[in-house]
């Protein structure tokens, strides 16, 4: 099974022979094989040889008889016959697809199939993998068919679809994917046509098949060919083994679609209406297979140029041009196809080991590489695969075995979060949105100089809409294989580019925005995935981790600023993941000049050299490193899990330690003011602590301490052996020492009962207080000094001002001032003391976490000063106390549960590194920046979020990829130094178009947010919004007229940025940079510093909540987590015409959740849901939802558990009655309305377009 | 008299260059990440009021002495230092913030500055060692 990787390397060397080597092979294996099949594959192969050409016409006839019974019997063999439910669900899908092609209804029904398609596989079980696929090939299907949500409900009954992802090296597969889509595609297309020759696809699937595994795997061919008759090259010749592969690639094909949905709302009925008026342009799709084999004026002969690999390059690029016009079936056929080869490159290049170029190669030639030397890529990646598929078949298991999959984990760990799980899934529905509208122009940009083509094509086409059928089998028949090298062409020489052109139709689909009512999707938006080939795609880093604003980088400055959006990324880089490859080896390879991580982007020269991504250094493969502990192999190193993974965890040596690891220490800072014992914080904080103090992170060095301070500071001495703690007090404040330095930080395991001793007591220890001051400063000076030797983490709770010693801080809020339209003073700190300590304190490796807990103006924007340059986090609890709000008592409550228990890493730091060319000049989160591009993070935590602006300081000309990693070194709880590694891959494109197709509408929109909070800091909170509003303008402005070129009096924004105006305008009522309406200054304050540095998932809430209508929870689309059933409602846009008196809705804000019920809302649902007979008896102030034994009750449970299990903090619940005073708080979100201070979403347009118009 | 007045100008922007090549040095070095950005600050801002004040001194001599051109010449310069050291926000370490100088190309433009500012220095010397020897002649 292992077939050398070196096997590949001969036939790249010399490009021709290769292929006809190739082409032998795929004869001789097609010889044994059942008859029909056989019958196809020599004809393929004769396709590909050269020669062979002249026949083909003939050849495919003959397949194109068997195809057209075949299908039927077919379908019905493999799903039986062969192993495994997985390739049942995926056979039935091509099957249908031949079969039904014409008819929607059809269609409908094999969606059915589909549906049932994903049980199988789960019945299977050895593979998650499947199910995703599974999925995805519905998607597609569906995409054809129409029926968006039912796509959905697969999607989300598959959990798996990431796991699609898994790093299993897909080696086989990828070629088969390719013809999955071809052929699904061609047949697609065909329907409409009314062309019966769908089997087209069929036979160049066999010739896949044939060249690849035919040498290899014999009877796992025979298997294969009964598949192939469905039409679907699929894999079916693959073992079971590969099928994880061939998941993998079913997933990727899925992930096609999703690059194209950036958020088109799917509409089923227009892409039925596309197929059908569309016909001829999906005519001329399969025209243009086979112009990519050959030239476009063979097309018109029929008769296919034998210089097909420079033509098929050229076909490919007028492929992609056309997509755009085509329905969006056939983009997603392009870009299927296109993918596969890319895969099939790929493969070449990690898998093949020497392919090398492969990398450097694929993006960097770009047209210019000869089409020679592709279509030997080409070949060898057919060879390798069949190879590699032998080899790697035994991989994957292994692999995930002893891993669990990389990648798999990592979705199962988003899974839990909900919100990514289903992105990549949702995004194939809203994917079928009709390509049809889109204009030509948008063709234009993706040029390339192939639109010239076309003209040919559409002869070419027009024959085979008139029904030639025999001349039409043969373009069936030739499609397949002109695409495939075509393909290939494509992904080597351009890399990302051709699925970009392909994707460009729906994100760049111009959107009216002020005709456009309902902007906002029905489902979440999801990342928009960047436009690279499959492999990469499979390969790279999750966005929950890593985004970037642009998915598709422009290829220079100039390009940037013409664009006008902000370039910069999102990272999320401790989150919590269920699973990662973590990786124990004695060297970890990095390149040796600029220190990067060795990842899954970089290329391997050879065996023994590896090539930098980041700087293009060419780097040894450390002997170590040539051995694979996953396999047992040796001489693999583009094996190794760092090569397979985009986000790999290191156990660091001692090279990466300046000194012994530290234990974790926890020092609590508590105030014990009048104020604070008023508030009562502290018998929630000591009972939280006790019980979690066996939860806490850390080893058996685990040390604790506690101070207390108010005009005074107090210690505790907990050293074992004394019968009680032991309290000291120290008066001078003024030069604040430590009376007894050892005693104070105890083990936390020795000491244990003296530290319950005292949480018991610390309650009520001060609860005759009188002292009024607050002596925060000196209390923070000598935590600093208690925790200098060590670092650690500090969490201060304060409640007031700080009024005494050092720090002092005096009132500076005007409540007058809140509601001001003009000025909002005092954003920025008024001492720089908390910064100084904030600094001392990083410089020991120690973060101060700050929990306020005030009722009162205390001046949050000096105090958060000392979280915030010490890598600390802030918690703001306004207007607390444990009994007049016990709301946010029990906010603190599970808060500090989930502050106290979760991950913590220690005396870290974050460098991150990107392409030369690139270069990041500002940062956003809560840090300190040691040097250039080194953060110093003194703890890290799972809830903390960065951004980083990045400007092009040098063309990306020469290079068609970039990478960006950051490497995160930390030290666990448990004392282990380690390394987190993310990279994230994206392509570069030179045409403006290309970089609007890109836009991550949602991480620009984050990213502005940063820089607006720094803007209204350093400058003013009205120059801030006016660079928000301003970064619309220029966006929609800069588009209107270099990409639309037309002077359109309306508003047009490609479907990528159609969200961005909406968000912007969220933003501007976001409380921290509203003005009009009353904002206290801390929690304006605490709204920027949470912007700074949340991730950007709760960000995004945060800035654009979410409302649903929960009254009508049905189980239509619903998901199944940990097996309940969540309900899926829909999306509502946040504007009161949306809310009926009828009805009851849910707003999930991020931080709080709130249940408006209308007036006239079905006292059923207030009955069942909320516990109450009727409208009025339902209290002014509820937080709970009871726990009723009825349906509806249940599915509205589990719906708010859901939402509140994707965040790290817990939400507060309210239950708003309409008329109800609270509702204001309600309705201030609702950011589409207009306020007295404010624009309604429509006036926010109509003065956008205005400015632009200027 | 004016002589003086002259020398003590040189000596004062002798110094003033000295300063200036300093700040060069000492951000370049950030630059190269040999020094970090806590170290560079402190460092630099113990210079920003000597700065200030020794260039202050030489422009209110000038005017003091009548020498109108070249207190014209200094005066925008001057005003820049005192205006730059007025507007440091309440909350950041000096005119040189650790927090900030890595953001939005502050350590960029903070290098541009004392560049401009060395060549005015080196500009202000000739024409100090020209107008000390006018002045000695003279006398």
């Amino acid at each position: 099974m292992s077939a050398p990787a070196g096997s590949p390397h001969p036939a790249a060397s010399t490009r021709i022979p290769p292929k006809l080597g190739g082409a032998a092979v795929s004869g001789a294996a097609a010889g044994p094989g059942p008859a029909p099949h056989q019958q196809n594959g020599p004809a393929q192969n004769q396709m590909q040889v050269p020669p062979g050409y002249g026949l083909h016409p003939q050849n495919y006839n003959v397949p194109s008889g068997h195809y057209s019974q075949g299908p039927g019997k077919t379908t019905s063999l493999p799903l039986d016959s062969q192993s495994g439910g997985y390739y049942s669900g995926v056979y039935t899908i091509p099957t249908q697809n031949v079969v039904t092609p014409n008819t929607a209804n059809q269609q409908s029904g094999a969606q059915q199939i589909y549906g049932r398609g994903p049980p199988a596989p789960h019945i299977v079980g050895s593979t998650p993998g499947y199910f995703q696929g599974a999925a995805s090939s519905s998607s597609h299907l569906h995409t054809s068919a129409s029926q968006p949500y039912s796509s959905f409900v697969n999607h989300y009954n598959s959990p798996a679809m990431y796991s699609a992802n898994s790093p299993a090296v897909s080696q086989g597969f990828p070629s088969t994917c390719g013809h999955y889509a071809v052929s699904t595609v061609s047949n697609a297309a065909y329907p409409s046509v009314s062309y019966p020759s769908l089997p087209a696809g069929d036979p160049y699937g066999q010739q896949m098949f044939t060249s690849q595994n035919a040498s290899t795997i014999r009877s796992v061919r025979e298997n294969s060919f009964s598949g192939q008759n469905t039409a679907v090259s699929h894999p079916s010749p693959l073992p079971p083994p590969p099928s994880q592969q061939y998941h993998q690639q079913l997933s990727l094909s899925g992930y096609s679609p999703l690059s194209w949905s950036a958020s088109g709302l799917p509409s089923t009925q227009d892409n039925l209406i596309r197929n059908h008026s569309g016909s001829l342009a999906t005519a001329n799709n399969n025209p243009n297979a086979v112009a990519e084999s050959s030239s476009c004026p063979v097309m018109q002969t029929v008769q296919p140029p034998e210089s097909s690999p420079v033509v098929s390059t050229v076909v490919s690029g007028a492929s992609s041009a056309r997509a755009p016009p085509t329905a969006n079936h056939l983009v997603e056929t392009v870009a299927s196809v296109t993918q596969p080869s890319e895969l099939l490159q790929q493969k070449g290049m990690q898998y093949g080991d020497y392919v090398n170029n492969q990398a450097s190669s694929a993006p960097t030639p770009l047209s210019s590489t000869s089409d020679d030397e592709e279509e030997e890529e080409d070949e060898e990646a057919g060879v390798d695969s069949s190879s590699t598929t032998s080899s790697a078949s035994p991989m994957p298991n292994s692999y995930d075995a002893l891993e669990g999959g990389s990648y798999p984990d990592m979705l199962s760990s988003s899974a839990s979060s909900p919100a990514p799980d289903p992105a990549p899934e949702s995004d194939p529905a809203p994917a079928p949105v009709p390509a049809v509208p889109q204009p030509s122009k948008t063709t234009k940009p993706f040029g390339y100089g192939y639109p010239t083509l076309q003209p040919g094509y559409q002869n070419a086409a027009a024959p085979l809409s008139s029904g030639v059928q025999p001349s039409s089998p043969v373009y069936s028949g030739f499609q397949p294989y002109a695409q495939y090298p075509g393909m290939n062409q494509l992904s080597s020489s351009f890399g990302g580019l051709s699925l970009q052109s392909s994707a460009q139709p729906e994100s760049l689909r111009p959107v009216n925005l002020t005709q456009e009512r309902n902007i906002l999707p029905m489902t979440p938006v999801w990342a928009p995935v960047p436009n690279l080939n499959l492999d990469l795609k499979k390969l790279n880093c999750s966005p929950d981790s890593f985004r970037c604003t642009l998915t598709n980088i422009p290829q220079s400055q100039v390009l940037l600023n013409k664009a006008k959006l902000p370039l910069g990324l999102l990272l999320h880089p401790f989150r919590d993941l269920t699973q990662l490859p973590v990786i124990t080896s004695n060297t970890i390879v990095r390149c040796r000049s600029c220190r990067t991580y060795i990842n899954p982007f970089v290329s391997f020269i050879d065996q023994r050299r590896w090539k930098c991504n980041l700087c293009y250094r060419v780097n040894d493969v450390p002997e170590e490193f040539m051995y694979n502990p996953l396999t047992r192999s040796y001489g693999e190193p583009h094996k190794r899990p760092e090569v397979q993974n985009s986000t790999v965890e290191f156990i660091a040596s001692s090279d990466y330690m300046l000194r012994p690891p530290q234990p974790a220490v926890y020092l609590f800072v508590l105030d014990v003011s009048h104020n604070a014992v008023e508030a009562g914080y502290l018998t929630i904080l000591c009972q939280s602590l006790s019980e979690n103090l066996d939860k806490l992170p850390g080893d058996s060095r685990t040390r604790i301490g506690f101070v207390t301070f108010d005009s005074t500071i107090h210690f505790y001495n907990l050293q074992e052996g004394l019968s009680q703690p032991q309290m000291l007090i120290v008066s001078d404040i003024d030069d604040v020492f430590l009376p007894t330095p050892d005693s104070l930080l105890v083990n936390l395991y020795e000491s244990k009962e003296l530290i319950k001793d005292l949480l018991n007591a610390l309650p009520n220890m001060f609860i005759n207080t009188r002292e009024t001051h607050s002596a925060l400063g000196p209390a923070l000076q000598a935590a600093f000094k208690l925790m200098s030797p060590t670092g650690g983490r500090v969490s201060v709770f304060q409640t007031q001002l700080p009024s005494l010693g050092a720090g002092l801080l005096q009132s500076r809020e005007d409540p007058n001032q809140r509601s001001s339209t003009k000025v909002v003073q005092h954003l920025g700190p008024a001492t720089d003391f908390y910064k100084k300590l904030a600094l001392d304190c990083s410089g020991q490796q120690t973060a101060v976490d700050l929990f306020l807990l005030s009722s009162q103006y205390s001046d949050l924007a000096s105090l958060a000063c000392m979280s915030k340059y010490s890598a600390g986090c802030i918690y703001y609890y306004p207007s607390f106390h444990y009994t007049h709000n016990p709301s946010q008592a029990e906010k603190l409550q599970k808060d500090l549960k989930r502050y106290l228990t979760r991950k913590i890493g220690f005396e870290a730091v974050m460098r991150i590194r990107c392409t030369k060319g690139l270069s990041m000049h500002t940062f956003h989160g809560n840090f300190f920046v040691r040097s250039t591009d080194l953060l110093s993070l003194a703890n890290i935590n799972p809830d903390a979020g960065f951004a980083v602006q990045l400007s092009i300081e040098e063309s990306l000309t020469d290079t068609s990829l970039v990478c960006f990693q950051t490497a995160l070194l930390y030290t666990s709880s448990k004392g282990e130094r380690r390394i987190r590694v993310h990279t994230l891959c994206l392509p570069v494109v030179s045409s403006l178009a290309d970089v609007y197709a890109g836009v991550d509408v949602q991480a620009a929109i984050c990213l502005l947010a940063n820089m607006a909070v720094d803007r209204s800091i350093s400058s003013s909170l009205s120059d801030a919004r006016d660079a928000l509003v301003n970064a619309v303008v220029d966006s929609l402005s800069a588009y209107g007229s270099t990409v639309l070129n037309v002077q359109h009096s309306a508003l047009i924004a490609p479907t990528s940025l159609k969200l961005f105006p909406l968000y912007v305008l969220a933003l501007l009522k976001q409380k921290a940079f509203r003005t009009g309406t009353s904002t206290r200054l801390d929690d304006r304050v605490y709204a920027m510093c949470q912007i700074k540095c949340q991730p950007l998932v709760h960000l995004m809430k945060m800035i654009h909540p979410n409302l649903y209508r929960i009254d009508r929870l049905t189980d239509e689309g619903a998901i199944h987590v940990n097996d309940r059933v969540v309900p899926q409602p829909p999306l509502q846009k946040l504007s009161a015409e949306k809310l009926t008196r009828e009805g009851a809705f849910l707003m999930d804000c991020g931080s709080a959740f709130y249940i408006w019920v209308g007036k006239s809302c079905d006292n059923n649902f207030i009955e069942d849901v909320l516990g109450y007979p009727n409208f009025a008896s339902i209290p002014q102030k509820m937080a709970h939802l009871p726990e009723l034994d009825t349906l509806s009750s249940e599915r509205a449970r589990s719906f708010v558990t859901w939402l509140r299990d994707s965040r790290p903090l817990s939400p507060i619940l309210h239950v708003v009655k309409d008329e109800s005073p609270a509702k204001t708080e309600f309705f201030q979100h609702l950011i589409e309305d207009r306020t007295e201070a404010a624009f309604s979403y429509y006036e926010f347009l109509l003065h956008i377009q205005q400015q632009i118009c200027k | 008299m004016e002589a003086v007045v002259f020398v003590f100008s040189l000596l004062d922007c002798c110094a003033l260059i000295f300063l200036s090549v300093y700040f060069i040095i000492t951000l370049s070095d950030l630059e190269c990440d040999y020094i970090n950005a806590r170290s560079c600050c402190s460092k630099l801002n113990k210079w920003v009021i000597p700065e200030l004040i020794g260039h202050t001194v030489v422009t209110v001599l000038m005017l003091v002495s009548l020498h109108w051109f070249i207190f014209l010449l200094n005066l925008p310069v001057a005003t820049w230092n005192v205006y730059r050291f007025i507007m440091v926000p309440s909350g950041n370490m000096g005119v040189f913030d650790p927090t900030e100088i890595h953001n939005r190309g502050q350590l960029k433009s903070h290098m541009k500055e004392a560049m401009i500012k060395l060549g005015f220095h080196l500009l202000c010397f000739f024409m100090y060692l020209y107008s000390m020897i006018l002045a000695l002649i003279n006398d």
